[in-house]
């Protein structure tokens, strides 16, 4: 069970990718092909050099080889049949310099096959490092706007597949390339006529591959659709197993199954049909092209025309095999590669994302207080401060970083056709805890992604601490803010290094002061390995509300100045989070927090609660106040308490 | 394994035997030719034959024509058989998977059955079809070309003695060695697309902690690790590629230099030697293509045993030899019931529950998470099996009951609820088959679901799609809810079903029970008090035991429990979401 998490991340995936359909068509593969091609060069243009080299010994050398076939028969055994007294002296030398020649050809093929390990496994894990790198780097709108799904299948899927291409397609090619130009120089020296006859029979494998192709192609398409279909329904029908046995659902979920799984079957051995058929198919026309050589070839040698010997034939034979596998081999790559190159159309795509725009200049710094005048210093003193240079008159300014929040008259939307923020007007002075309530959909959880600029605006303005964000570097903003989200997200590691995220250089001491403050102390020591305990697949093995409670603690140890609580509780049971609340109080002291929360107990204190409705601001003011107001709070408030 | 696995082909197993046969006729076809090429040089070129050459000729095209239909033949068959037998194996896995019961299900993740379904059926069929078609061409075509090639020249041919000796020998210690790397290597590389996902679903925790260049070092470390990895196992296999040339190349400078001895001396002709030379590739070919068969086929005996553990799996509880087919009434009791998920487990979730409850009573149970209030209730419709004590519905012991016939008339909607793909009314009649719309339009109007159905363009036909992604959670809810009212049991479990509800419209709900379903059995597990308060009875679990049972007003008199979850809650439980977005 152990490696299965795993392994799933590749596996559904794959299905995924099925599923949604993927054709392997792109618009311009050419473009996309040589952009792959300048990828390599550009880091591997020696080694590049060398394995063409070497290809191109190795094919000599085996082309070479072939042609002391002739050598042999007329030149040594014909003449020493003849002989009375056979000296094979001659014949030892001639087979000493094959030899050599051939002891070349496997030092380049070794030469070749070890360099294209650098070449392909050094290109991958480049493009692996910059797909990651470059990622990391795009605004937070490319992962809303992208199934993730999609995002995961360039890395397992795409890469892989491009790893056949550039190891095994790319070399295999152009060794293909260089024999069967050799081979066809060497064919034509032999035997005009015989060449014509193998060039015929080439033809004809052509075409039938062609045709074939086609065929199977089509079922193959029809194979993928069906796959697609049928593992829907497998992931659907296994994602509500539960449900289907609480409905005694059995007998129907395996009647739709049975139809796709049928479907499928049809589709895929047909397409496998055709694929399985192609190799024989060609293999037997290249047969037949050596038996059509071979008669052809007896009756010329018979002849005597054109002073054709029975050591070309036997030199001629072998080319004609030669001549019709590399072609074999490049019309079996041929799908291997359209595919490729659709995976490296989506690799580039994601590499043409544009990262997220920073043009901010205000950094963040350790400062210290003296003689009531702010400075700058090194040391962490507990006092940040805000460092601003003003290009005007050539100063810097230094301004405390308090958590002063206002937003003044912002709109916002996440396309801009639609606006979900209309003129929200907002102040947080230092200290204060603000709160935001109204139905999913309102716009609570924008505006925290708008504090942080996870999104930019469309109009208005946000200051923090007087200064606009947009001139604060965006690192120095969020190293400011803590945030807690709605979903809670894990890495694999130990608890210990789940809440040090939040600050790279904490000490043990410090993580589990953080976590006892959360309150998650308590059940982090229940856990098998304490604070060493290692979790996976997101904190699978732990409670949403246990997950939600190391989140708090990780975003505690940051110790920011502003704290953004999106949701943080609400998979905690109530009488929990009273614990956890004294923790979260503790947290909340002088820092302002802005708190998103559906349970009115979460919000009560507050020092303003706004709320929202569809993007606007309706009602705003104390707990007290709203209740006076007698609008949508105490509608909502006081409807629960006529249940009460 | 194999007779797991094996019982699958059921009905292809007569072409799964006719693709080997096509196959071994088309390597006999392909062995025969050279044979026969020796004959048109030695009997009609060096003889001066033309006659002769065409015959021969003529021959020949016909052996490659049956090669060509055997190999057609050969693909068709294992098409055939390969993708049956994966079709009866995704069904026989569906099959046994539909017999599974929680516990089993919770044994094996969703994705991990999803992948057994998917990826490990597609890598057993092709191991299959590589076994079919290529388990016995390769050693046969080895054996037929050295038979041949011993018929021809016994004294020549022992060179490929030497050679395959040499090859087989190379080939043993290049798989040990690689597929030792290539073990680690990709349990690496999983772990890498691990933590790439774990990236792309947790990117704003990275970005909102500003751990972007710290990730990029975790990974670079990683990915430098895999490379190195990587570079190490391939750097074995590059040594396959020369080994293959020099003992091919040996081969061939060894015939030609013993033969030319050979012709000379008169024991050999011309002929002859070419046809040795040409079974030279096959030989070597057909060793290459084994020890390829042998890499593939050890890397899907890894899904090979993940198949046969969910074919090989049984149902954990099944409906009994004389099951009693109605339920009398909605009452339930549990007698003295301890319950543990594993066996071993040492702390039982369940510790000897005691509790009576008449039919038609409305029960709340509240508690904090983990204090098992779904564990109790999933033993009513017998979800699990208790481990000690019984519990009765009706007044008999559940596990008396056929199973569809007690979870017909236990409806259980799930915390965790799912909708299907399809319209609604479709996902309502799941609940009963043949249902009308009146019908479901009624359950609509109990579970408050019909305001929000009514509002759609297509109203109850309205498509769901995957995992009721297009509806919101509160009316995901009400709708799983209609779902089971269809059903029309004598006893409803609510399992935190209203938690996306809004307060009003989940009082109204309640209060449509009270008044439309009076004779059921209602069992509502809540977060809330309100949702509770006003039930008949109310249970308070904590950690694995009955706190306390009884009035609203009992409670709040005498249990600290309760008096702890009323305060935190008192004039603020309240749940803003859902209200309003239906607006």
């Amino acid at each position: 069970m152990a490696g299965e998490n795993a392994k799933v991340v590749r596996g559904p995936m794959g299905g995924n990718r099925g599923a949604r359909g993927m054709k392997p068509t792109i618009e311009n593969p050419g473009a996309v092909f040589k952009r792959l091609l300048g990828y390599v060069f550009k880091y591997y243009a020696p080694h590049c050099i060398i394995v063409v080299i070497a290809i191109i010994i190795n094919v000599l050398a085996s082309v070479r080889g072939t042609w002391f076939m002739q050598t042999l028969i007329d030149g040594y055994i014909v003449p020493l049949m003849k002989a009375d007294n056979p000296d094979f002296s001659g014949l030892a030398g001639a087979i000493g310099q094959v030899g050599i020649f051939y002891l070349c050809g496997a030092a380049a093929a070794y030469l070749q096959t070890k360099l294209m390990i650098y070449i392909s496994q050094g290109t991958l894990k480049r493009l692996r490092d910059t797909l990651f790198t470059h990622m990391e780097s795009l605004p937070i709108k490319y992962f809303d706007s992208h199934a993730h799904g999609d995002i995961m299948s360039i890395y397992t899927n795409d890469v892989d597949t491009l790893r056949q291409m550039i190891s095994q397609s790319m070399p295999q090619i152009f060794s293909s390339a260089i024999t069967i130009v050799s081979v066809f120089v060497s064919m034509l020296l032999l035997s005009i006529p015989l060449t014509i006859v193998t060039l015929l029979m080439v033809g004809l494998v052509l075409f039938t591959t062609g045709k074939l192709a086609g065929q199977s192609g089509k079922y193959f398409t029809a194979q993928q659709k069906d796959i697609g279909a049928l593992n829907g329904y497998i992931e659907e029908m296994m994602e509500g197993q539960k449900v289907v046995k609480v409905f005694c659902h059995e007998d129907e979920s395996i009647q739709k199954f049975d139809e796709l799984n049928n479907q499928l079957f049809n589709s895929a051995d047909n397409a496998n049909k055709f694929a399985n058929i192609l190799m024989p198919v060609n293999a037997q026309i290249g047969n037949i092209s050596y038996v059509l050589c071979a008669i052809v070839g007896g009756a010329l040698a018979l002849s005597g025309f054109g002073g054709f010997t029975l050591g070309k034939l036997a030199s001629f034979l072998t080319y004609n095999k030669s001549f019709n596998m590399p072609i074999n081999q490049v019309s079996m790559q041929l799908n291997s590669i359209v595919m490729a190159l659709a995976g490296a159309d989506r690799v580039f795509k994601l590499l043409d994302e544009k990262p997220e725009l920073d043009e901010g200049y205000v950094t963040l710094v350790n400062a210290k207080k003296e003689n009531g005048e702010l400075t700058e210093t090194t040391e962490r003193t507990g006092i940040w401060a805000w460092k601003h240079y003003h290009k005007a008159d050539d100063t810097t300014t230094y301004v405390e970083v308090n958590g002063d929040v206002v937003f003044n008259d912002v709109d916002f939307g996440y396309t801009d056709e639609k606006m979900v923020l209309h003129n929200i007007d907002l102040f947080a002075t230092p200290g204060q805890k603000i709160a935001f309530v109204g139905s999913t959909g309102a716009g609570k959880t924008t505006i925290t992604n708008l504090i942080n600029r996870f999104y930019d605006i469309q109009d208005g303005k946000i200051r923090y601490d007087g200064i606009n964000i947009n001139k604060i570097k965006k690192d120095d903003l969020r190293h400011s803010l803590g945030i807690v989200l709605q979903e809670t997200h894990l890495f694999t590691g130990t608890v210990m290094e789940n809440i040090r995220y939040g600050k790279l250089d904490a000490t043990d001491e410090e993580v589990i002061a953080a976590a006892k403050l959360a309150n998650a102390d308590s059940f982090i020591r229940k856990l098998s390995d304490g604070y060493q305990t290692q979790l996976t697949g997101d904190g699978a093995n732990l409670s949403q509300g246990q997950r939600q409670l190391l989140a708090i603690a990780r975003a505690a140890i940051a110790d920011p100045p502003v704290l953004i609580l999106d949701e943080a509780t609400s998979s905690i049971d109530t009488r929990t989070e009273k614990f956890v609340q004294e923790g979260m109080d503790q947290l909340m002291k002088g820092r302002t927090t802005f708190v998103i929360a559906h349970r009115l107990s979460t919000v009560k204190n507050s020092d303003c609660i706004m709320v929202l409705e569809q993007g606007r601001i309706i009602e705003r003011g104390t707990h007290n106040e709203l209740i006076e107001e007698k609008g949508k709070y105490y509608q909502l408030y006081t409807g629960l308490a006529a249940n009460a | 394994m194999l007779k797991t696995l094996g019982a699958q082909i059921k009905e292809f197993k007569k072409v799964s035997l006719l693709t080997p046969v096509c196959m071994i006729g088309e390597v006999i076809m392909e062995m025969i030719i050279p044979l026969m090429m020796a004959s048109i040089i030695d009997d009609g070129v060096e003889a001066g034959n033309l006659g002769h050459i065409y015959a021969v000729g003529a021959w020949m095209v016909l052996a490659a024509a049956l090669g060509l239909t055997f190999g057609v033949l050969g693909g068709k068959f294992g098409a055939k058989a390969s993708t049956g037998f994966a079709r009866n194996l995704r069904k026989a896995m569906y099959d046994n998977i539909q017999t599974f019961s929680f516990s089993n299900i919770d044994k094996y993740s969703t994705s991990g059955l999803i992948t057994r379904l998917t990826t490990d059926v597609t890598n057993i069929q092709n191991a299959y079809q590589m076994i079919l078609r290529m388990c016995t061409r390769a050693p046969f075509s080895l054996i037929i070309a050295m038979t041949m090639a011993f018929i021809i020249n016994a004294k020549l041919a022992s060179v490929y003695v030497v050679a395959v000796v040499f090859l087989g020998i190379c080939m043993f210690f290049l798989i040990r060695t690689v597929s030792k790397y290539f073990r680690v290597v990709f349990k690496k590389y999983d772990a890498l697309n691990a933590s790439v996902q774990e990236n792309v679903s947790g990117i704003r925790v990275v970005k909102a902690y500003v751990r972007e260049d710290y990730e990029n070092d975790k990974f670079r470390k990683a990915s430098d690790n895999i490379y190195k990895m990587f570079v190490k196992a391939e750097g074995v296999i590059a040594l396959n590629n020369p080994i293959m040339q020099i003992t091919v190349y040996g081969c061939i400078l060894a015939i030609s230099w013993l033969g030319a001895k050979m012709i000379v001396g008169g024991s050999l002709t011309t002929g002859q030697m070419m046809s040795l030379l040409a079974y030279c590739i096959n030989i070597l070919m057909s060793l290459m293509m084994l020890s390829m068969i042998f890499v593939m086929v050890t890397m899907s005996t890894a899904s090979a045993e993940r198949i046969t553990e969910v074919l090989n799996d049984k149902a954990d509880l099944e409906s009994p030899a004389n099951p009693v087919m109605s339920v009398t009434d909605g009452s339930i009791a549990f007698d003295h019931v301890t319950f543990r998920y594993y066996k071993d487990s040492e702390k039982p979730v369940l510790d000897d529950i005691n509790l009576q409850i008449k039919a038609g009573e409305t029960i709340g149970i509240i508690g904090g998470t983990g204090s098992a209030k779904s564990s109790l209730v999933n033993l009513i419709s017998r979800l699990y099996d208790v481990t000690e004590g019984k519990v009765t519905v009706g007044g008999r012991d559940v596990r008396d009951y056929d199973l569809d016939t007690l979870r017909n008339q236990v409806a259980v909607v799930l915390q965790k609820n799912v909708l299907f793909s399809g319209t609604i009314l479709e996902n309502l009649r799941w609940g009963k088959k043949d249902a009308t719309e009146e019908e479901c339009k009624e359950v609509c109007r109990l579970a408050c679901a019909d305001e929000f159905i009514d509002k759609m363009k297509d109203g109850y036909n309205t498509h769901i799609e995957q995992g009721g992604a297009n509806v919101s959670g509160g009316q995901k809810q009400r709708l799983c809810i209609a779902r089971a009212l269809l059903k029309n049991p004598k006893i409803l479990i609510l399992d935190d079903s209203t938690s996306a509800v809004d307060t009003a419209t989940d009082a109204k709900i309640r209060s449509a029970f009270t008044e439309k379903i009076p004779g059921t059995t209602k069992l509502i597990i809540a977060q809330r008090i309100s949702s509770v308060k006003d039930a008949d009875r109310i249970i308070v679990m904590e950690d694995g035991h009955v706190d306390g049972f009884g009035t609203h007003e009992e409670l709040l008199a005498n249990n600290e429990i309760y008096q702890d979850v009323y305060e935190s809650q008192t004039g603020g439980a309240g749940d803003f979401d859902a209200n309003g977005g239906e607006q």
